[in-house]
């Protein structure tokens, strides 16, 4: 275990010195202070707006960062082979493969802290500035604390969309894999029309093929609870369980294939 | 005592071609063995199969057919790298990383904790004569520098059997001297050295037993004197203040005579020849000696030999 933090480690040491998270981080900063603007020129109405803008530059930054640093990871290492002095040490492929999970999703986390913590100070200077005749008519506080729970989600959502990347960039080249996570990203939030699709066809082979894309493909609706958060509506403890659950397994079964075939495969 | 290294019919195919991908045969077949504490080379031309053979050593590839053990232990076994140290060819690590940084890193893979890790980092950078750029990023450093830097890696462990491949290349005349000497204190260590190399100086002075390769085939092995016939082949000699006679009487005995800048000539004399007689016969003449060397056959020569000798090389077949 110790090989897998290790590993993990230097991930993260190689994220942090490596510029590009900055920039990610940076952009969706001035995004969520944009939002605050473009909400002042609405004349302060619309709370709706920054946490909109807000919840969806975490992700889709998030998502930049999962993908352009996730498939790096390996695909990089095997390409320049500093994989052969790794593996030449005492470290299984399965620990490397792991370790590299862990310190991605490690990354993620704290970059999603980072921004995070700038959304909350947006909506906190928007509570304190904004009169209390506006704020009654607000569907939920600004600094509300259930934004934690989107986030959470979010969070959850990219580290599956992280294994997933780790998946392809194990066995296909870097431009590749990154085409393919962001299709399966872009497939996984329309993953539950598949299941309607069904209902729509004639073709009982298109149906099939249908049925069996929603049960393969990973389905990232459930982890998009933004519109209930911002419009004050409950989301249910049992469906974040479930779709934390869900993640849990996805994101296994994901890295134990990953290890398979990285295990098996010849560096040339 | 079991052979520290040891291969059976070790033999990897890559696939080759893209639309109907066949077997291209990389290594065919090979059978060896390495004592402990002894320091093998394995010696040929580039595409031998060297670095082949030395990642199926590591398990970065797999064996077509065959087996290697090292330590008593087949190479899958993760246990038995805790005594191995390898530097690959054109060794690359991560940019971002320090030099001393990379070394904690695989110091610390290794296990290795607390006060120990920095003292084995200094020992092996210094060891590997690497001075303050030790604290600059990889991405700075220059060929040699790296090459230093992936020596020190490999002895991070104080590893019981080496893997070089190439050890010297990128170094400059000092460096290879260095390595040289490092590799002699490691077999003082009685540590088994197993180093791959084309130059062929390097092995001469170093390794107790070869193994020569051409095309993937083991064509010769055991100690160098026994594979390669040091027969005398010739005399090289060099000479100034050449008159018009003289040079025709070089013209008669020797091979070949090859003038060469400010009036000088290489004269190429077969074994036969006396070249002391015959220099004090030209001395009379006025002709100035400028040196003179035997020359024997090289590893050079017995490679250029081999690989002239073997057949164009097939692809397929199994
Ligand atoms: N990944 C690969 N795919 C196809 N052929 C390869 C591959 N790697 C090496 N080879 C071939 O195998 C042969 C042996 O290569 P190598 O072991 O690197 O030689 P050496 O280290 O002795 O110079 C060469 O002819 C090379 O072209
Ligand atoms: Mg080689």
């Amino acid at each position: 275990m110790r090989a897998v933090f290790l590993v993990a480690g230097a991930v993260f040491k190689e994220s942090v010195r490596d510029r590009v998270p900055y920039g990610m981080v940076m952009f969706a900063v001035l995004m969520i202070a944009a939002s605050y603007l473009i909400s002042q020129l609405t004349a302060g109405q619309d709370l709706k707006i920054i946490k909109d803008l807000g919840l969806a530059a975490l992700s889709i930054f998030g998502l930049l960062i999962a993908v352009f640093i996730g498939i790096g990871l390996v695909s990089k290492e095997v390409e320049k082979k500093s994989v052969f002095g790794l593996l030449a040490k005492p470290v299984t492929r399965a620990q490397f493969i792991l370790g590299k999970y862990l310190g991605l999703v490690l990354t993620l986390a704290v970059n999603l802290v980072v921004m995070t913590v700038a959304f909350y100070l947006v909506l906190f200077y928007m509570d304190m500035t904004m009169p209390a005749m506006v704020k009654a008519g607000w569907p939920a506080p600004a600094p509300d604390p259930r934004l934690l729970i989107a986030i959470g989600l979010i969070v959850a959502e990219l580290a599956l969309v992280t294994a997933v990347a780790l998946f392809f960039s194990t066995f296909s080249s870097p431009l590749l894999s990154a085409l393919l996570t962001l299709g399966l990203w872009v497939a996984g939030h329309f993953n539950s029309d598949l299941r309607r699709f069904e209902n729509v066809v004639d073709v009982p082979a298109a149906a099939w093929v249908a049925r069996g894309l929603y049960y393969v493909l990973p389905n990232l609706a459930p982890f998009n609870v933004k519109a209930e958060v911002v419009y004050g509506m409950p989301v249910s403890a049992t469906h974040v369980g479930y779709t934390l659950l869900y993640a849990l397994v996805y994101i296994s079964v994901l890295l134990t294939a990953a290890t398979a075939i990285f295990r098996r495969r010849d560096f040339k | 005592m079991t052979a520290a290294i040891e291969t059976e019919n070790l033999t990897k195919d890559f696939p080759v071609g893209f639309w109907r991908p066949r077997p291209y045969r990389a290594l065919d077949n090979l059978t060896l063995q390495v004592e402990a504490g002894e320091v093998f080379g394995l010696l040929g031309p580039n595409g031998a199969g060297k670095s082949t053979t030395l990642k199926l050593l590591m398990q970065l590839l797999y064996p077509t057919r065959g087996t290697a053990r090292i330590l008593g232990r087949p190479v899958g076994d993760v246990s038995v790298r805790q005594r191995l140290g390898f530097l690959a060819e054109n060794p690359y690590y991560y940019d971002y990383l320090t030099a001393e940084e990379l070394l904690s890193y695989f110091a610390k893979l290794f296990g290795y904790r607390g006060d120990d890790v920095p003292t084995r980092v200094t020992r092996v950078l210094d060891e590997a004569g690497l001075g303050a750029e030790r604290r600059m990023r990889l991405r700075q450093f220059s060929k040699g520098m790296l090459q230093r830097v992936a020596l020190a890696q490999a002895l991070i462990n104080d590893p019981e059997v080496v893997f070089l491949d190439e050890p010297m290349s990128g170094l400059d005349p000092l460096g290879r001297k260095q390595v040289r000497d490092l590799i002699l204190r490691l077999r003082a260590r009685g540590c088994t050295v197993f180093f791959c190399s084309h130059i062929l100086s390097d092995a001469e002075a170093l390794c107790s037993r070869v193994a020569i390769m051409a095309q993937g085939k083991m064509v010769a092995s055991g100690k160098l004197v026994e594979i390669l016939a040091f027969e005398l082949k010739g005399w090289e000699l060099v000479v100034a203040n050449v008159t018009g006679e003289a040079r025709a009487e070089l013209d008669k005995r020797a091979r070949q005579v090859t003038p060469l800048a400010d009036g000088r000539f290489m004269v190429d004399l077969p074994p036969t020849a006396d070249p002391a007689r015959l220099m004090h016969e030209l001395s009379g003449r006025g002709i100035e000696l400028v040196s003179l060397n035997p020359v024997r056959d090289t590893l050079e020569d017995y490679f250029v030999q081999t690989v002239a000798a073997a057949a164009p090389r097939q692809t397929g077949g199994v």
